[in-house]
């Protein structure tokens, strides 16, 4: 008799998903899947709407991340107003970058502390009562304060360029809406302890120190859990440097090979291509010339360390080189060592960001640039989870008439079923009980990639998700939910 | 010309005699909400926003003529629950989404929804299926979000005083249209008249959207209304303009 295994919801991440897991007669597993069950539609609904809208239409995808999707479109359609990526106002690009790294340090911040650090901390396997939030906020106070102050200091970043914390409007097409005021500078600058610069690079430092020191006494977990290659995808500065904002595709297979490179952001359409399966509401984008069994790939902090060549801040590159030594220079295709290229992530923005604020830039100049007009535009960005698609055609009066969103955790789809799949293998296959650690192991390799699933679909409703486990004849014998 | 006295809310007032309500009160310091009045131009009294009870009867502010002796309530419970029900049922009869608006904040529509506490419409929402016209050069009108002032119809003229807009249909139909040939060659500071005579985000200037930050809006900072009372401004329930 095969049963089936449902984990649903599907906890601490941001969306609402759940895992089947069906075991045959010898209870091995015969097929694992992550299946999102929301659908939104935010590509057909902004149909019609005039152009400039979308920044502030499509970033209610997400309370999370609002600023990718803001600065993506924003990107976007700064190409249809023939401004194009590289021709902002310094102001315009620099204010943006500012609200980016905000944006990136503070989600950064809420994955690590709130939603992950558990796991680590008390172990996957330990008592699901103090395996959460409160939990740490018991036991580790100074951490948790550490990581809401991190966050907030984020916010604030957000709050001070595009005007609020959440689905702001600073980004226009063609540059910004604002300069940072005097004041809000030096606050950032030099504001009371601990909100400033200097106080979130030294606790950035410090995170990255506890996630190596963790590992020092946790490789084998840390190295094994949900270790398998793939191809990771990002996008790159001209240089070759870690680019969070803007810069060209590209691709490495699992050695280090380059499958993709300096590929112009308007034409990432000719490389990439979008699968729809039945049993979920998100894509399956692969490489073109790889074709969909093998050009699945990974985006987000551990595809970025792998395509980047080095990162242009000091303190971030000598944890870079750390990181990188620990592979011997290859691609880095261990699961969990996306929380190490994540705090290390945080270090660079906390250092972009420390660079930015001390550029007179931002407090005066020309806001909008000006050029002649195209009916479309790309705009890709690293969000905080990967790689952000947004593409946009208008007709002549100007509303648009096609949207295209590859979310990052949508590229990221692939690689999250096969890190669920690799981790029911290892701890379910052969078991006489499925135990609530086992299916919390299978949870921890998705808030890995720190998945924000209701974006991914364009959805609607809430979010969390759940386990299921059904028998051979396809019977309902065990679920867990938050 | 002749003044008149009478009193709102019990406080003594004096205005020229046939001022409208709506005016004479804004000369004596009150504020009476509207939507579709504009001072200085000829009233249609189309929102009710602007009810009061004159004399214990209900009437629009701004289509009634003050009178020697009037006793007016307006900043009553019962007046209140009335505007703040109107301005829900103007907010569920058409699809009007402030978050993404690029008149938030600058909403008189909006502004008198955060004056008058109103957290959702209490009537159900019609979703009424509308079209954006692009026909202007400078413009888009949004009718999704059209309250049928008649601002525009009333203002935006030609030299020759023809009006760009009119009303179309009839009942729950109703519509404002714009005429075609007249929309093609509308000069821009026509359009841009037409923008700011609009309460609300359905005529708008096109690629202009968002330029005013959050927290610089006309509401951002103070509440629709607080430039005519003497008084600090009122926030009758919630919060004011967070938005």
């Amino acid at each position: 008799m095969t049963k089936k295994i449902t984990i649903e919801p599907v906890t601490r991440v941001e969306g609402h998903g759940k895992v089947t897991i069906h075991l045959d007669e010898n209870n091995n597993v015969a097929q694992s899947r992550l299946h999102i069950v929301e659908f939104r539609g935010f590509e057909r609904f902004v149909q019609g709407r005039p152009y400039w809208e979308a920044p502030v239409l499509v970033q209610r995808l997400c309370g999370i991340c609002p600023v990718s999707h803001h600065l993506a479109a924003a990107k976007a359609l700064d190409v249809i107003v023939g401004v194009g990526p590289n021709n902002l106002t310094p102001t315009g690009e620099k204010m943006r970058r500012l609200m980016h790294y905000g944006q990136v340090f503070q989600s950064h911040s809420l994955h690590f502390f709130h939603l992950a650090a558990a796991d680590l901390l008390f172990g996957y396997d330990a008592d699901p009562a103090i395996r959460n939030v409160v939990g740490i906020i018991n036991q580790f106070p100074d951490l948790a304060v550490q990581g809401v102050m991190m966050r907030k200091f984020g916010q604030e970043i957000i709050r001070a360029t595009a005007g609020k914390k959440i689905h702001g409007t600073g980004a226009i097409p063609g540059g910004i809406n604002k300069h940072l005021s005097i004041e809000e500078r030096d606050s950032f600058l030099h504001g009371a302890d601990p909100l400033n610069i200097d106080k979130m690079i030294s606790w950035s430092v410090d995170a990255v120190q506890l996630f190596k020191d963790y590992h020092a006494q946790h490789a084998d977990f840390i190295d094994n859990f949900a270790h398998f290659p793939s191809n990771h995808l990002s996008i790159v500065r001209e240089d070759g440097a870690l680019d969070l904002y803007n810069g060209l595709l590209r691709c490495v297979d699992s050695e280090g090979n380059i499958v993709l490179d300096k590929i112009d952001n308007q034409h990432y359409h000719h490389y990439i291509e979008e699968e729809v399966k039945s049993w979920s509401y998100m894509k399956f984008p692969y490489i073109k010339s790889l074709g969909k069994e093998k050009g699945w790939y990974r985006v987000g902090p551990l595809a970025r360390l792998n395509t980047c060549d080095f990162i242009p801040t000091p303190l971030a590159q000598k944890e870079f080189e750390i990181y990188k030594a620990y592979t011997n220079g290859k691609p880095n295709n261990m699961c969990m060592h996306t929380h190490w290229a994540r705090l290390i992530e945080i270090l660079h923005c906390a250092e972009m960001m420390k660079d930015l604020l001390n550029d007179p830039d931002l407090l005066k100049g020309e806001l909008l640039a000006k050029g002649v007009k195209t009916n479309e535009g790309v705009g890709i960005i690293e969000a905080p989870r990967g790689t952000l698609f947004h593409h946009y055609a208008i007709n002549e009066d100007d509303t648009i008439k096609m949207a295209n969103l590859i979310v990052s955790t949508t590229n990221n789809n692939e690689p999250m079923n096969r890190s669920v799949n690799f981790v029911a293998n290892k701890m379910m296959n052969g078991q006489k009980e499925i135990t609530e650690a086992m299916m919390n192991a299978v949870e921890v390799s998705i808030r890995a990639y720190d998945p924000c699933l209701s974006c991914a679909t364009h959805a609607l409703g809430k979010m969390p998700l759940e386990v299921k486990l059904f028998d051979f004849d396809g019977n309902l014998l065990d679920l867990v939910k938050s | 010309m002749e003044r008149v006295k009478f009193q709102i809310d019990n406080k003594d007032c004096e205005a020229l005699y046939g001022q409208m309500l709506v005016d004479a009160a804004r000369d004596n310091g009150v504020y009476i909400p509207t939507l579709c009045n504009m001072q200085d131009v000829k009233p249609c009294g189309s929102c009710r926003v602007c009810t009061v009870k004159v004399n214990g009867r209900y009437a629009t502010a701004c289509t009634t003529p003050v009178a020697c002796g009037m006793e007016i309530e307006s900043d009553t419970e019962e007046i209140h629950e009335i505007r703040k029900a109107l301005i829900e049922l103007i907010f569920a009869e058409g699809n009007h989404y402030c978050p993404t608006c690029e008149m938030s904040g600058n909403c008189e529509l909006q502004a008198l929804g955060y004056r008058f506490g109103m957290m959702v419409s209490r009537f159900p929402y019609q979703f009424p299926q509308r079209e954006i016209n692009t026909d202007c050069q400078h413009l888009i009108i949004d009718y999704n979000r059209c309250i049928r002032c008649k601002r525009c119809i009333r203002t935006i003229k030609d030299k020759k005083g023809k009006s760009y807009f009119a009303f179309i249909n009839r009942g729950d139909k109703l519509e404002v249209t714009m005429d075609k040939e007249m929309a093609k060659t509308m000069p821009l500071k026509v359009a841009e008249l037409a923008m700011e005579n609009c309460p609300v985000g359905a005529i708008l200037l096109k690629e202009t959207a968002y330029r005013v930050p959050i927290g610089e809006r006309r509401f951002d900072k103070k509440c629709i209304g607080s430039e005519i009372e003497e008084t600090d401004v009122k926030v009758f329930m919630g919060e004011l303009n967070n938005e």
